[in-house]
């Protein structure tokens, strides 16, 4: 292959296919970036879902749960909590959690939120459940 | 045995510190392992969360500190001239270990909502997404490290020799930092923070870090085969063309469920798919050049590292990516343990490995010899394999684990709760962290065998053994 195939061959491919894909895929974030309000249902995103999303971050829910699939495998998705269990469920076990964790069980930390911020992380979780996730997950359990 | 270049110099403590986090990250892991199965170990004062963020963060930064190291030592050689600032890249290591040393304490010592406070999170919300957890601060100490480096390799480059290898190494050091400015981009709508995230994350590693493997990879090679410059720089070109046209567009496949349009699940199935080439032709690519060798190098665990990075890169990127890549699979796979053992073997495979190549090489350079006494080359070999083993265990055991997992929660008929599997998946998670002991015994191996010196050969045959007392 070295007679036919040279190094700037390679380079020129390299460049050449680099920027193609490249430009392909901006083009496909620019549709994505597009017809994304018409999936996300961006309208109903209120500043108390914003708050929501805050409090989930600040918290790091991410280090043990996933959302929409994403984050740690160590407690349950919470993408779809909001149809599994709905908004009492979720404020009270939020609230109830034992400071000193459960002997022998995986533990959620106390994190003595207000009822103000339980209702914000309950309109996060009810926005993030109506998300077009083409149908993921597969059932309720996550 | 002197080092070509003075400056090269400055790659020996990045190199101590990369290795320094390492048995951090370790460490963590062993008590993430654990807590998998006694839920509320060292609760409340080391939730899960917690530990696994210094568990996923020390590993980001020490491979950070081993690609900073890899290039102040291959770029003087490859540009045949001495390092723009050897004072600039002393500066930025204590800087860089400094800020890292001080979020860690941070994590572990102060609420993560009150760290968020105290470091400017009100301002720009950028923390409490996966892996870019960081303060404010310490993101943007980031940013000015990584400016500060480019310069310093820049400018060394622009002096000197322009060798293919070195500028498809800083190709891939410019993307690492364009890319990580993304992490300061947090929108309130979740799916477009997502739809960004990945620009950083999946961009990052199944793009301009292959880049950076890919030249690492090729300079070892170079220099412990011997073979010509030519061919080496000819197969890196292929391997970076193929990674990038394949892993560019294959960052659809974690558009598939989080949002964004469904024509993902072609895009992202399709392109990748092919990622595993040239993961591929990095292996062919490696046991070519080692068989086509013109030298025999005194260093063995260098090459075998090199080696086994090609094989492992593809088994754990290629292979247990492809696994559950295309868009049926994940639909069931999706953020299931298969993702962790894909992301184990992945990491391991390619970056920690690739990294620990180029310690392996330079390191005895570093160290004023061109390769260690016989002895402690014998145990880093048992360290390799001790590592390597036990996390392709690690991996089939999480695998395992996934299988389970997913079927009990998402494929039959009367699908059941999160926890309820949890329990009954115990049994992989114990083989899971045995396996995971191995390895922390690897790398205790890998760390003495930095201080092992060959035996004298003092004793005489057959002469008569004092009597036990």
């Amino acid at each position: 292959m070295s007679a036919f195939f040279t190094k700037s061959m390679a380079r020129n491919i390299f460049y050449g296919g680099t920027l193609f894909t490249l430009l392909l895929f901006l083009a496909l974030t620019f549709h994505t970036t597009w017809t994304l309000p018409q999936r996300d249902h961006r309208e109903n995103l209120t500043e108390q879902v914003a708050r929501g999303k805050h409090l989930w971050e600040t918290r790091n829910c991410i280090g043990c749960h996933t959302i929409l699939g994403e984050g740690a495998y160590f407690a349950p998705e919470l993408g779809n909590v909001y149809p599994r269990r709905g908004a009492e469920f979720i404020k009270i076990w939020i609230k109830y959690r034992p400071r000193e964790g459960v002997p022998g069980r995986r533990s959620m930390p106390q994190f003595d939120f207000t009822d103000q911020q339980l209702d914000d992380i309950v309109a996060f979780l009810k926005w993030t459940s109506e998300i077009n996730t083409e149908k993921w997950p597969p059932n309720i359990k996550g | 045995m002197q080092l070509q270049y003075k400056s090269q110099a400055v790659a020996k403590p990045y190199f101590i510190a990369a290795i320094g986090l390492f048995v951090g990250q370790i460490l963590f892991g062993l008590i993430l392992g654990l807590q998998y199965v006694v839920g509320d170990l060292l609760f409340p004062a080391i939730p899960f969360n917690i530990a696994r963020m210094v568990h996923t963060n020390l590993l980001i930064v020490w491979l950070l500190f081993g690609f900073m190291g890899a290039a102040y030592y291959l770029v003087p050689e490859e540009t045949e001239t001495e390092l723009h600032s050897p004072l600039l890249a002393h500066l930025m290591f204590w800087i860089f270990l400094v800020a890292g040393a001080l979020t860690i304490v941070g994590y572990l010592m102060v609420p993560y909502a009150t760290l968020a406070d105290m470091t400017g999170n009100n301002i720009l919300a950028t923390m409490g997404r996966e892996f870019l957890e960081q303060p404010l601060l310490t993101k943007l100490g980031i940013v000015v490290v990584a400016l500060a480096f480019l310069y310093n390799i820049g400018m060394t480059i622009l002096k000197g020799r322009k060798t293919a290898l070195s500028l498809i190494l800083l190709t891939g050091l410019v993307g690492l930092a364009v890319l990580f400015l993304f992490a300061f981009y947090n929108p309130a709508n979740l799916a477009k923070d997502k739809y960004f995230w990945w620009w950083v994350v999946h961009l990052w590693v199944e793009g301009v870090w292959e880049l950076i493997m890919a030249a690492i990879l090729g300079f070892v090679l170079l220099k412990i085969t011997g073979v010509d410059r030519e061919v080496i720089e000819k197969w890196l070109y292929v391997i970076i063309t193929m990674a990038l046209v394949t892993g560019i567009i294959g960052t659809g496949h974690h558009y598939y469920w989080i949002g964004a349009p469904g024509y993902w699940q072609w895009w992202g199935g399709i392109f990748s798919a092919m990622e595993p080439l040239p993961f591929f032709a990095m292996t062919v690519f490696c046991f070519n050049m080692v068989n086509r060798r013109r030298r025999e190098h005194p260093n063995k665990p260098a090459t075998l590292w090199a080696l086994g990075t090609g094989v492992m890169a593809f088994l754990g990127a290629g292979v247990w990516g492809f696994l559950h890549t295309l868009a049926p699979v994940n639909y069931y796979t999706h953020g299931s343990q298969i993702t962790a053992a894909h992301g184990h073997l992945a990491f391991f495979g390619a970056y920690v490995m690739v990294v620990l190549t180029i310690i392996s090489y330079a390191m005895p350079m570093l160290r004023g010899r061109e390769a260690n006494p016989e002895r402690a080359q014998v145990l880093e070999m048992w360290a390799f394999w001790l590592m390597t083993v036990s996390m392709v265990f690690i991996t089939l055991f999480l695998t395992g684990a996934g299988i389970l997992q997913v079927w009990l929660q998402r494929v039959i008929p009367d699908p059941q709760e999160f926890m309820t599997v949890q329990d009954q998946l115990a049994l992989f998670y114990w083989l899971r962290w045995i396996a995971g002991a191995v390895f922390s015994t690897g790398l205790v191996v890998y760390l003495y065998s930095f201080f092992a010196k060959d035996k004298p050969q003092t004793a005489e045959v057959g002469a008569a053994q004092p009597a036990a007392s």
